[in-house]
C-alpha cells in the first residue's frame, strides 16, 4: 500500500513491535512526528528534557529487556547530542536504534541549517549506520537495522533519513519479522555466511578441548562479563560455575549474570576487585573468561595478568580474542550455547582446598562507621534492607557506582545498568527512566554521585511529566570522589577542580521538579526516606551526606600488577 | 616478552561496492593506530563488491588482529593475508620527466625501455613513462630518472593476487568463526 517515509517508519516500528521511543522533535524530523501524532494509540513517545537523556533511556531500556531500544532525534545539534549515548551503548554492546533526520536531499553537502555528517560521525561508534536517499530502501534498512542491533553482539545502529525521503511516498509490503532475513540486504548478508542459514555452532573440538582442560584443572577459576548478560546466559553460567566448583569474579558489565553473593562469588574484579578475586585470577591454573574482554581496568597489566594460568576466552565477537591478553584457547559462540555444551560434556568437579584459599580473602572492603556521615556501605546496606531484592539499579559513573557495584547483589541480567566501558558520567538517570518504563513490575533506583547528578539532572523533568517511579539516591560527598582519590593517592593531594563547593540544593532542585526530596545524614533517617519513596511508587530524591574523603577500597593504579593494592 | 619485528604486510579485502566503505575501512586503520603505507581499490567481475589491496607496517600479532577488526565490519565480506613468496604484487607508476632536448630524451627512453616501461606520452618538454611492478624497480628507475628532474609522479599503490588456484574465499577457521557472526543474525 502506498505510504509517505513517515508511515513506512513507524509500520516499520511496529513490526518490531517497539511500544515506546525516547526523543526530542526539531525540523528535519517534523514528517515523523507528524506521523508519531496519528500512531500515538499504539506507539509512545517520552519527551525528553534533553537528546543525551533520551539515548541513554533507549539504552536503559534494552539492558533491562533485552529489547532494542529506540531512540529519535532531529539532524544537527540533535544528533551530535545523541554521541556520547550511542558511544555509551556501543562500549557495552546495548542494543539500540537510533533515527534521526537529516536535511533535504538537495541541500545536503551545502553546510544547511542544522546539517551534519551523522553517518561519518558516529561511523566509529555504531556497530553500522546507514543514510537513507531513496524512500523505496527505507523499509528494508530499517529491518536490518533492528535485526543487526540485537543479533550477535548487540550494538547500535544508526539510521540517518533526508527529510525529503519522509515525505515522499512508496509501495509498503507490510512483512513479519521472522520473515526479514529472507529479504533485501538481511538476504545479502546472511548469504555471505557460509553456514547458509543453519543455527551456527560453536566449534565441538574447541569445546572438548576445554572439558580436558578443565579435567586437569587443580585451581580453576571463571570470569563471568557482560556477554553472559548480553547472552542472558545466567542459569547456564551458574550450572557450569557448580559444576567446575570453582570461584567467579564478576566484571563490571558481568553484573546480574552471576549471583552475586553466593559462595562461590569472590566479588568484583580489576582495579577495585576484591582481594579474593585478583589473588585467585593472580593464583590460578586455568581462567575460564566468558564474554569478556578484559579490559584494561579488568587485566589492568595484560603481561602480568593471571601469571600462572592457561587463560581460555569465550566470546560471540572472533575479534576480541587475543585483543588485550593473550589467551591459550577460545570458543567462538553465544554464551548460552557454549556453556550448554560445557555443562553436557563435565560431570561435577570439587575443589576445596583452592576454595578455602581463594576465600581465606575477603570478598568485600569494610568501613568504618563515622560518626557525623554516613558512609557507603550504610547507604548500600539501607538499600538491600528496605528494597525488594529484585530492585533494578542504574548507576552514574565514579565512586559511587563502584560501591553500587562492589555492595549490592545482583541476581539476574539486567538488573545492574550501568556505563561500564565508556564510563559515561550522566548516564543514570535516563538509564533508569528506560528501565522503568520497561520493566513497569519491578522498583528502579538511580544511584548516583553529586558530580554525575548535576549534568543531566535535568531528566527530572521527564521523571516529573510522565510519572515515572524513579529513586535517586545521590552519594553526595561534595567533591568528584572518584578524581579526588587518585589525586590523594597518586596526585599528592592536589584537589585540583575537583571540589564541587557549589549548589544547587538538590532538594529544592528536584522540589522545583514537582519531586519529593530529602536530605539526609543518618542510616534512621536514610531508611524511613526509602521506605517513604517506595510506598508511596513516585519520584524521589534521597541526597545522602557522606565524608569528603571516603575511598573506594581496594584499589590498584592502572598498568599495575593486579595484586598490587594501594589502597587495601 | 620480546618484541616482536614489524613488517610490511599486504591485505586483500573484499567489501559492498558502496558509499562511505571504503572511509569505513581506511578509518578502522587510523582508529587503531597505524598508517596506511599503500591503497588500491576498484570494482571485481561482481561489480557489486570491491577490492581493496591495503599495505601496513605491522608485527605479527599486530597484524592478525587488524584482520579481526576488519572481517567484522557489516561491509567487508572476506579478508586474506597476502604473503610475499605466495603471491603477486605489483603496481602501476606514471613518472613525468623533464627532456627538453633529443639527448635526454633518449637517455629516458633508454632508461624506461631498460626496465620494459613504455613511454605514454610525449612533448616538447617532456615525457611520460608507465612503469609496472614493485617497489624495488619502481625505486630503481625513481632513482636513475631523477637527475632528468621528475616533473610529477603518481603511484596507484600496489594490487595483489596469491599465486595458483588459491582465492580470498578459501574456507579457514578464522573465517568460519566469522561467518558465525554474520550468521548469528538469526
Amino acid at each position: 500500500m502506498k505510504m509517505t517515509g513517515a508511515q513506512v517508519l513507524m509500520e516499520c516500528l511496529l513490526e518490531q513491535d517497539v511500544d515506546v521511543v525516547f526523543g526530542y522533535p526539531g525540523g528535519t524530523i517534523l514528517n515523523v512526528y507528524d506521523e508519531l501524532y496519528n500512531y500515538s494509540d499504539r506507539i509512545q513517545h517520552i519527551l525528553t528534557a534533553h537528546e543525551q537523556g533520551a539515548s541513554h533511556a533507549a539504552d536503559g531500556y534494552a539492558r533491562s529487556t533485552g529489547k532494542v531500544g529506540v531512540c529519535m532525534a532531529t539532524s544537527g545539534p540533535g544528533s551530535t547530542n545523541l554521541t556520547t549515548g550511542i558511544a555509551t551503548a556501543y562500549m557495552d554492546s546495548s542494543p539500540t536504534v537510533f533515527i534521526v533526520c537529516n536535511v533535504n536531499g538537495d541541500l545536503i553537502g551545502k553546510d544547511s541549517f542544522q546539517e551534519v555528517d551523522i553517518t561519518g560521525i558516529s561511523m566509529p561508534i555504531t556497530k553500522c549506520n546507514y543514510l537513507v536517499r531513496d524512500v523505496n530502501q527505507l523499509a528494508d534498512v530499517l529491518r536490518a537495522a533492528f535485526t543487526i542491533a540485537k543479533s550477535g553482539r548487540p550494538g547500535p545502529v544508526l539510521v540517518d533519513i533526508l527529510k525529503n525521503v519522509t515525505a515522499e511516498t512508496t509501495d509498503y509490503v507490510p512483512m513479519a519479522k521472522a520473515e526479514h532475513p529472507k529479504h533485501g540486504r538481511l538476504n545479502a548478508l546472511m548469504g555471505r555466511a557460509s553456514d547458509n542459514f543453519k543455527a551456527p555452532e560453536p566449534d565441538v573440538n574447541d569445546v572438548d578441548k576445554l572439558v580436558e582442560m578443565i579435567l586437569a584443572s587443580q585451581k580453576p577459576m571463571l570470569i563471568c562479563g557482560g556477554g553472559v548478560v548480553r547472552g542472558r546466559a545466567h542459569k547456564e553460567f551458574r550450572e557450569f560455575a557448580q559444576r567446575i566448583d570453582a570461584p567467579v569474579a564478576i566484571t563490571v558489565m558481568g553484573g546480574g549474570g552471576f549471583v552475586g553473593g553466593s559462595e562461590l562469588t569472590t566479588g568484583m574484579i580489576g582495579m577495585h576487585g576484591s582481594q579474593a578475586s585478583n589473588m585467585a585470577v593472580d593464583g590460578c591454573d586455568l581462567l575460564i573468561a566468558v564474554g569478556c574482554r578484559f579490559s584494561d581496568r579488568v587485566a589492568l597489566d595484560p603481561k602480568t595478568f593471571a601469571k600462572q594460568a592457561d587463560i581460555v576466552q569465550i566470546d560471540i565477537d572472533r575479534s576480541e580474542i587475543n585483543k588485550n591478553v593473550k589467551v591459550d584457547h577460545h570458543i567462538i559462540g553465544d554464551a548460552k550455547r557454549v556453556l550448554e555444551m560445557l555443562n553436557e560434556r563435565i560431570r561435577p568437579q570439587e575443589h576445596k582446598a583452592w576454595k578455602n584459599y581463594v576465600f581465606s580473602f575477603p570478598t568485600e572492603a569494610q568501613y568504618e562507621f563515622s560518626g557525623n556521615t554516613l558512609n557507603p556501605a550504610q547507604i548500600t546496606g539501607a538499600i538491600q534492607r528496605i528494597l525488594p531484592g529484585d530492585t533494578i539499579v542504574a548507576t552514574d559513573v565514579g565512586q559511587h557506582q563502584i560501591w553500587a557495584i562492589q555492595h549490592l547483589h545482583y541476581s539476574y541480567p539486567g538488573q545492574l545498568i550501568t556505563s561500564g566501558g565508556f564510563g559515561t558520567m550522566g548516564f543514570g538517570l535516563g538509564a533508569a527512566l528506560g528501565a522503568k518504563l520497561g520493566n513497569p513490575d519491578k522498583a528502579v533506583i538511580h544511584i548516583t554521585g553529586d558530580g554525575c547528578f548535576r549534568m543531566n539532572c535535568n531528566e527530572l523533568a521527564t521523571e516529573s511529566f510522565y510519572d515515572i517511579p524513579v529513586i535517586t539516591i545521590i552519594f553526595n560527598n561534595g567533591t568528584l570522589g572518584m578524581v579526588r582519590q587518585w589525586q590523594t593517592v597518586l596526585y599528592d593531594h592536589h584537589y585540583c577542580q575537583t571540589t564541587l563547593d557549589r549548589g544547587p540544593d538538590f532538594v529544592k532542585l528536584a522540589e522545583s521538579y514537582g519531586i519529593k526530596a530529602k536530605r539526609v545524614t543518618t542510616q534512621e533517617g536514610l531508611e524511613d526516606a526509602l521506605a517513604e519513596a517506595y510506598r508511596e511508587g513516585k519520584g524521589y530524591v534521597i541526597d545522602c551526606v557522606i565524608d569528603i574523603d571516603e575511598m573506594v577500597r581496594p584499589m590498584v593504579a592502572s598498568g599495575c600488577e593486579i595484586t598490587d593494592f594501594i589502597v587495601k | 616478552m620480546t618484541e616482536l619485528k614489524k613488517e610490511r604486510h599486504t591485505l586483500a579485502v573484499l567489501v559492498d561496492n558502496a558509499a562511505g566503505v571504503l572511509s569505513q575501512v581506511s578509518r578502522l586503520f587510523s582508529r587503531k593506530g597505524y598508517n596506511i603505507e599503500s591503497l588500491a581499490v576498484g570494482a571485481t567481475d561482481n561489480p557489486a563488491v570491491s577490492r581493496i589491496t591495503v599495505e601496513v607496517i605491522a608485527d605479527e600479532e599486530q597484524i592478525s588482529l587488524l584482520c579481526n577488526q576488519l572481517n567484522k565490519q557489516f561491509p567487508v565480506h572476506s579478508v586474506k593475508r597476502l604473503s610475499p613468496s605466495h603471491s603477486i604484487r605489483r603496481e602501476l607508476v606514471l613518472i613525468k620527466v623533464k627532456a627538453e632536448d633529443s639527448v635526454s630524451r633518449n637517455e629516458v627512453m633508454q632508461i624506461a625501455s631498460i626496465f620494459r616501461s613504455a613511454i605514454i606520452d610525449v612533448s616538447a618538454q617532456s615525457l611520460t613513462v608507465a612503469v609496472i611492478g614493485e617497489e624495488e624497480k619502481v625505486f630503481a628507475i625513481q632513482d636513475l630518472l631523477a637527475p632528468h628532474g621528475i616533473l610529477e609522479l603518481v603511484r596507484t599503490g600496489i594490487v595483489a593476487l596469491e599465486r595458483g588456484s588459491f582465492t580470498i574465499d578459501e574456507a579457514t577457521k578464522q573465517k568460519l568463526e566469522y561467518d558465525y557472526a554474520k550468521a548469528s543474525l538469526w
